[in-house]
């Protein structure tokens, strides 16, 4: 990286305007901050993961070592698969995220981002606000607008149900997974659309022109000249939605985790183990397995974004 | 333009596709369009018959509801004065000075604030917060955010700062300037924008965060208004509708002022990269 940045300026190559010592004072805030907020937790959640330290009692103070024991009980296979424990809380949010972000914020994202190229504006600025206002509002508030939208005597949902004839559904309490699946694709579209909506306008419009005077169909276009052009976005988008999606809290907003556990994510699940057990070892060696898959997607997303730079 | 039938009936199908896909998103918000204006809110579809500002006034009125507005308000401000002044001091660092390896810092800080996410570090930054005697306190929550969004908001100011030309502090230290001197008062004015754009994001965060306030604050005067709403949905008996239609609204009120301040400003894809 320094290396780019002096061909890029070879002018001022050798000269810095900050001495290494003013340097040095200007990044002390920024870093003590994140080596006490960012990189002690790194540190620290290892460490604890490796005691049976609670929130309460004698161990709270006492922690002792026992070596990799939280981990053999969250892997335990006699019970792994079963609701409440570890094993289904990473399939369920496995599930989640292929369900919620690869197939349903990409795609849904894909699709607004391509139909609102085409779409008059009026169209066009309305869609986009509701789908950002999704994305903006704090989730607090989105969490009680969907519990209000899926009450089963008077929510809207049902209400616009029985008005056409449909039978209404308590469900929350009957698909809570598809609930948490639908209501992440509603809240996380939005950054898809707009990140595609932006690949999308980079593509010079020449190209789009010669196809249309070729007859080509909007499917078409689609296909054969923007997809493969937008590949690299696709890419990110995929990564960052993923990373996003894995390490989302906000459907404890709408089902607490439950029906029986039947929509805790991983981090529901953390949580839950943590705060609600008072389980600080185990919860911390959840933490470090949360952390182990985002350190994977991370390599991989810094590094297409290396090589990017380089290219 | 001339359009042949079947690709004037194309444009109508994708415009009644995106239209119908702006319903399905518009669904759920429509309530709180109506309800926080009905006297007689439920958690049913209504048309206020009057309108009426009264569920505004019980906000206005429950002790509870302001403290925690205002808690939300320490919180924002705190943590966004901290941010940007920590993050703009950085960056600048990283940009002008000569310290070595200060490339790969960014690209370390930014791989670490990826990885060390709310949901894995819950436990230790409660462990942390409560060595450190800071449980339940505002410091807590302003100074776990400013380190989480630190990493994100230097890399932002950095490729800022990297666009502008270094001739600015040149020439005023050629004229006698000492780089102290040259930053705040030639670079500073020139970087605002891009600490506009930090501060606006590091305050929506804040602003709208639930999970790190929800475990470090125990007590009722220091929750946020974010804690404060879930505890009025999620605890036992029936919510009072009226009063949290119209507290979630105002609630959600400056991040609907800030993003719009912001799309008109620089355009709304800035928000598009950089939402934590």
């Amino acid at each position: 990286m320094t290396t780019e940045s002096t061909t890029e300026k070879p002018k001022t190559k050798g000269f810095a305007l900050l001495s290494p010592r003013a340097g040095a004072a200007f990044l002390t805030p920024a870093g003590l901050l994140v080596a006490v907020f960012v990189i002690a937790p790194f540190f620290w959640v290892i460490f604890v993961s490796f005691t049976n330290r609670t929130l309460l009692g004698r161990t709270a103070l006492n922690p002792e070592f026992i070596g990799f024991g939280n981990y053999l009980t969250l892997f335990d296979f006699d019970n792994f698969f079963q609701r409440g424990q570890f094993g289904f809380s990473l399939i369920l949010t496995v599930q989640f995220v292929l369900f919620s972000a690869l197939l349903g914020q990409a795609l849904l994202g894909l699709l607004l981002a391509w139909l609102i190229q085409t779409v008059p504006p009026t169209v066009k600025r309305i869609t986009e606000t509701f789908v950002i206002a999704a994305w903006i509002l704090p989730e607090v508030v989105i969490g009680f607008a969907w519990f209000a939208f899926l009450d089963r005597d008077q929510g809207t949902l049902n209400m616009l149900l029985t008005s056409v004839g449909l039978p209404p559904g308590d469900f929350l309490l009957e698909h809570p997974f598809w609930v948490i699946v639908f209501f992440n694709t509603w809240r996380g579209a939005a950054f898809s659309m707009m990140l595609f909506n932006s690949a999308f306008s980079s593509i010079p419009p020449s190209y789009f022109q010669a196809a249309d005077v070729a007859g080509a169909s909007s499917w078409q276009k689609f296909k054969d000249i923007a997809l493969p052009l937008i590949r690299g976005h696709i890419v990110t988008d995929l990564i960052l939605i993923t990373m996003w999606t894995f390490n989302t809290f906000t459907p404890f907003l709408l089902t607490n985790g439950g029906p029986s556990y039947r929509t805790e994510l991983i981090s529901i699940y953390n949580y839950r183990v943590a705060f609600r057990d008072f389980e600080f070892g185990k919860g911390a060696a959840v933490g470090v397995i949360i952390m182990l898959i985002n350190l994977a997607f991370a390599l991989v997303y810094l590094s297409l974004g290396r090589k990017k730079r380089k290219a | 333009m001339k359009l042949t039938v079947p690709a004037f009936l194309g444009r109508m199908a994708f415009s009644a596709l995106a239209a119908l896909i702006g319903v399905v998103f518009a669904l759920p918000l429509i309530w709180f369009l109506f309800a926080p204006f009905n006297a007689r809110a439920e958690l049913g579809l209504a048309i206020p018959n009057p309108w009426t500002l009264s569920n505004f006034f019980t906000v206005f009125e429950n002790k509870f509801a302001m403290q925690a507005l205002w808690n939300s308000l320490i919180q924002s401000v705190g943590g966004v004065i901290l941010v940007g002044a920590a993050a703009t001091l950085a960056a600048y660092a990283l940009s002008r000075s000569s310290i070595p390896g200060k490339g790969a810092v960014t690209y370390v800080l930014l791989l670490f604030s990826s990885v060390v996410s709310g949901s894995a570090a819950m436990v230790p930054i409660f462990l942390i917060v409560s060595a450190a005697g800071l449980m339940d306190t505002h410091l807590a929550v302003i100074l776990v955010f400013a380190g989480g969004l630190l990493p994100t908001a230097m890399f932002i100011l950095r490729d800022f700062i990297d666009s502008i030309p270094k001739s600015y502090e040149e020439s005023a230290m050629v004229a006698g300037a000492s780089p102290v001197q040259a930053f705040f008062d030639v670079a500073l004015p020139v970087i605002r924008p891009g600490i506009v754009v930090v501060v606006v994001w590091a305050f929506v965060n804040i602003w709208g965060s639930f999970l790190i306030p929800f475990i470090l604050l125990r007590s009722d005067t220091n929750m946020p208004a974010s804690v404060a709403i879930y505890s009025f949905y999620s605890e036992a008996g029936t919510p009072t509708v009226t009063l949290l239609a119209a507290y979630a609204l105002i609630y959600s009120l400056p991040v609907i002022v800030l993003y719009l301040f912001v799309s008109w400003k620089f355009g709304f894809r800035f928000f598009g990269g950089i939402k934590a």
